[in-house]
């Protein structure tokens, strides 16, 4: 009788002595086939619930750090909003950085460090930087899962002071969004308007290369007459020059370049 | 019925198994900074050697000696790996905290010292109930550890403030010490000896006698 | 380097910062000898656990660490735990048998410590932290023999205390058990002195 023999296996089995091989093989591999089993279904099941703390805890993460960049949070508000995502650049290689923080991640501390900056060669120089940090962050804004904005952290020398801001392009890798500056210490009414309404309203739509991918975007003295140009503030040129270069440099080859292009040519998606 | 209260009783103060057996200590001192991280580690260490005892013991009459140690390991690994993957899920900001200690309730000497000391050899009512027991005792040490740890280190008890500290304008301040890994060591010493003095059976003689005599001959 | 062998073994040691291992380390240090050869014991497991699990780690559960076998995006981080305490199960057993064939008189010296050692936090731990801290292989030999030492020295170090306390006059009660846990506390001060050793 085929069915009794399953049964009657089982039951030998259990009777069997426990030092027999045969029950040693057997209950070794029961005990990892259910532990397996109940392990591995557990895993999958909650691997969604699982992921998504994660996903919150990242925003989390996230809010926590624009509250300690200044104005960022109204930039992207400003230019719509959506859902971020801040990623950590190797600016030489223009290769996102998988091992390090950005949430912890301090530029300006960086670029002192010579162990994580560079010195800058002087004809590519043009915002007077002297050295620059090898990692920049970059925040990603999305909008219905594809990239609408870039937020660039930038900074340059002026007329008599540092100017640290954020450009932030859109999703087409070619236009200006705005360009904001949250720290400088410029001639009030003559420099400082680099942070009025008035000027700042100015940049978004400014093209930032022709089509045959030359960096054109500058601010010019008097006028702009061309997609490209930004007009530059009466009375106070150096101001405006220093905007120009800075926005130039971090746009160019030792500056966000490398990774823009990477983004450009798909090679990186964000 | 007496015995099943024994069982669940005696290792609360009589049997405890960080007090008397020496059974684990190392989480009793790592997650015991606040009340909030003590019950969660209570409560998964409850659930690991209640269930784990249960399982050895339905097996126990079929578990071959040469595999013994690896059959009880796997299944209280899997126990906990299982336990884990439920507090990522539904108790994130907790299971951030315990991180690697809940992963050490594996090799966790009263989960492996009970199974080993009951379950292999009893019947699965009775070792679920001294697992329950001595996850009990287990759990009442790590509390009384845990309260006074948070409430002289920070003021608070389970995140509630009971002394105001001076930072928040009142009159405490804290200990840090009792932050720092050493305050653990202390309370649990110091709860050792207050443990012996009410049970003096508990308490080790010491294995050489110094010789008194050996003065007056000097003399 | 040498900061993950002296921090291993001064401020980050096992015993006294981190509290792995402390069912054996309060259990077996009434005597000294008995003492160093579980330290020895410890120092010998830790040091091919740690970097073997490194390998199973690197090559087998990370994220994407099956991407040489052709299958990037298989995450199998849920077996660490199973997989790296059968490794240091299956060591136990090999360095059992290693000791018993070529060196009998440490063999039997060690004798129940040996097995003891399989369930043994700081072992798990050690394997655990490096995964955490994502050493490199090197820095993960260096990791293994440095905190095997780092746990030697702590339990050596108790196991000389005691011995001397046997001649002190104490409360009965505090006797033993109580009074360890007391001098590993003052222990552990003394080692979080070391928290401020900055080494180049």
């Amino acid at each position: 009788m085929a069915e009794l023999n399953p049964l009657r296996w089982w039951r030998s089995l259990l009777a069997a002595p426990n030092t027999s091989p045969l029950k040693t093989l057997v209950v070794a591999l029961m005990v990892a086939l259910v532990c397996a089993v109940v392990v591995s279904v557990t895993a999958v099941t909650l691997r969604p619930l699982q992921q998504a703390n994660l996903a919150a805890e990242r925003q989390a993460r996230m809010q926590e750090m624009l509250a300690n960049l200044p104005g960022v949070e109204d930039l992207i508000s400003g230019a719509g909003g959506g859902s971020l995502d801040v990623v950590l650049v190797d600016l030489d290689t223009g290769e996102p950085v998988e091992n390090m923080d950005p949430a912890t991640f301090d530029q300006r501390a960086a670029a002192a460090d010579p162990a994580t900056s560079r010195e800058i060669p002087e004809e590519a120089d043009i915002a007077r930087l002297k050295r620059r940090s090898n990692f920049a962050p970059v925040i990603a804004v999305r909008r219905a899962g594809e990239l609408a904005l870039l937020v660039l952290p930038v900074h340059g020398a002026g007329y008599e002071s540092q100017l640290y801001g954020y450009l932030a392009i859109e999703g087409d890798l070619n236009t200006i969004a705005a360009l904001t500056f949250y720290e400088h210490g410029e001639t009030p009414g003559i420099g400082a308007r680099i942070a009025d309404p008035e000027w700042e309203q100015l940049w978004p739509g400014t093209e930032i290369a022709d089509a045959e991918g030359n960096l054109r975007v500058e601010v010019v003295r008097g006028r702009a007459t061309e997609p490209y140009q930004v007009a530059g503030l009466t009375g106070a040129t150096r101001t405006s020059t220093g905007v120009s270069n800075l926005v130039r440099f971090w746009l160019g080859e030792y500056g966000f370049g490398p990774f823009l292009e990477r983004l450009k040519s798909g090679e990186i998606k964000l | 019925m007496r015995r099943y209260y024994d069982l669940v009783l005696r290792p609360l103060i009589d049997e405890n198994p960080i007090t008397l057996q020496i059974l684990g200590i190392c989480s009793a001192l790592a997650v015991t900074t606040s009340v909030s991280t003590a019950l969660t580690m209570s409560v998964a260490v409850t659930v690991t050697v209640v269930l784990s005892s249960a399982a050895v013991s339905l097996i126990r009459n079929h578990i071959p000696p040469s595999i013994r140690m690896i059959v009880q390991i796997t299944i209280v690994a899997s126990l906990v790996i299982v336990i884990d993957q439920f507090l990522k899920a539904y108790a994130f900001e907790m299971s951030k905290q315990l991180s690697i200690y809940v992963f050490l309730i594996v090799t966790n000497c009263m989960v492996m010292g009970r199974i080993e000391a009951f379950a292999m050899r009893n019947p699965v009512g009775p070792s679920v109930l001294d697992a329950l027991g001595n996850s009990l005792g287990y759990s009442l040490v790590l509390l009384i550890v845990g309260s006074i740890r948070e409430l002289f280190g920070t003021g608070n008890l389970l995140g509630y403030s009971v002394f105001p500290t001076v930072a928040d304008g009142g009159w405490f301040e804290p200990l840090s010490l009792m932050l720092l890994a050493p305050s653990a060591f202390f309370i649990i010493g110091v709860l050792i000896w207050l443990i012996r003095a009410l049970r003096p059976a508990q308490i080790e003689e010491p294995d050489f006698a110094l010789v008194a005599e050996h003065e007056e001959a000097r003399s | 380097m040498i900061e993950i062998f002296v921090s291993s073994i001064l401020s980050e040691n096992l015993v006294l910062s981190a509290f792995l291992g402390m069912c054996t380390y309060l259990a077996i240090s009434k005597r000294l000898d008995t003492a160093l050869g579980l330290g020895i014991a410890v120092v010998a497991v830790q040091t091919v656990t740690v970097p073997l699990n490194h390998l199973i780690h690197v090559f087998v559960l990370e994220p994407g660490a099956l991407a040489w076998a052709g299958l990037p995006d298989v995450d199998l981080g849920f077996l660490e735990l199973i997989s790296f305490i059968g490794v240091i199960a299956a060591s136990v057993q090999i360095l059992e048998m290693v000791l018993d064939r070529y060196v009998p008189a440490l063999y039997r010296a060690l004798g129940i410590f040996l097995p003891l050692i399989t369930v043994n936090c700081a072992i798990l731990g050690g394997s655990l932290f490096m995964v955490e801290r994502n050493y490199d292989f090197a820095e993960s030999v260096v990791y293994g023999v440095s905190s095997g030492l780092g746990w030697a020295l702590a339990i050596a170090a108790l196991a000389a205390i005691r011995e001397r306390l046997r001649y002190s006059d104490m409360p009965k009660s505090l006797q033993g058990l109580g009074m360890t846990f007391l001098v590993t506390g003052l222990m552990s001060m003394g080692f979080s002195a070391f928290a401020g050793l900055n080494t180049p």
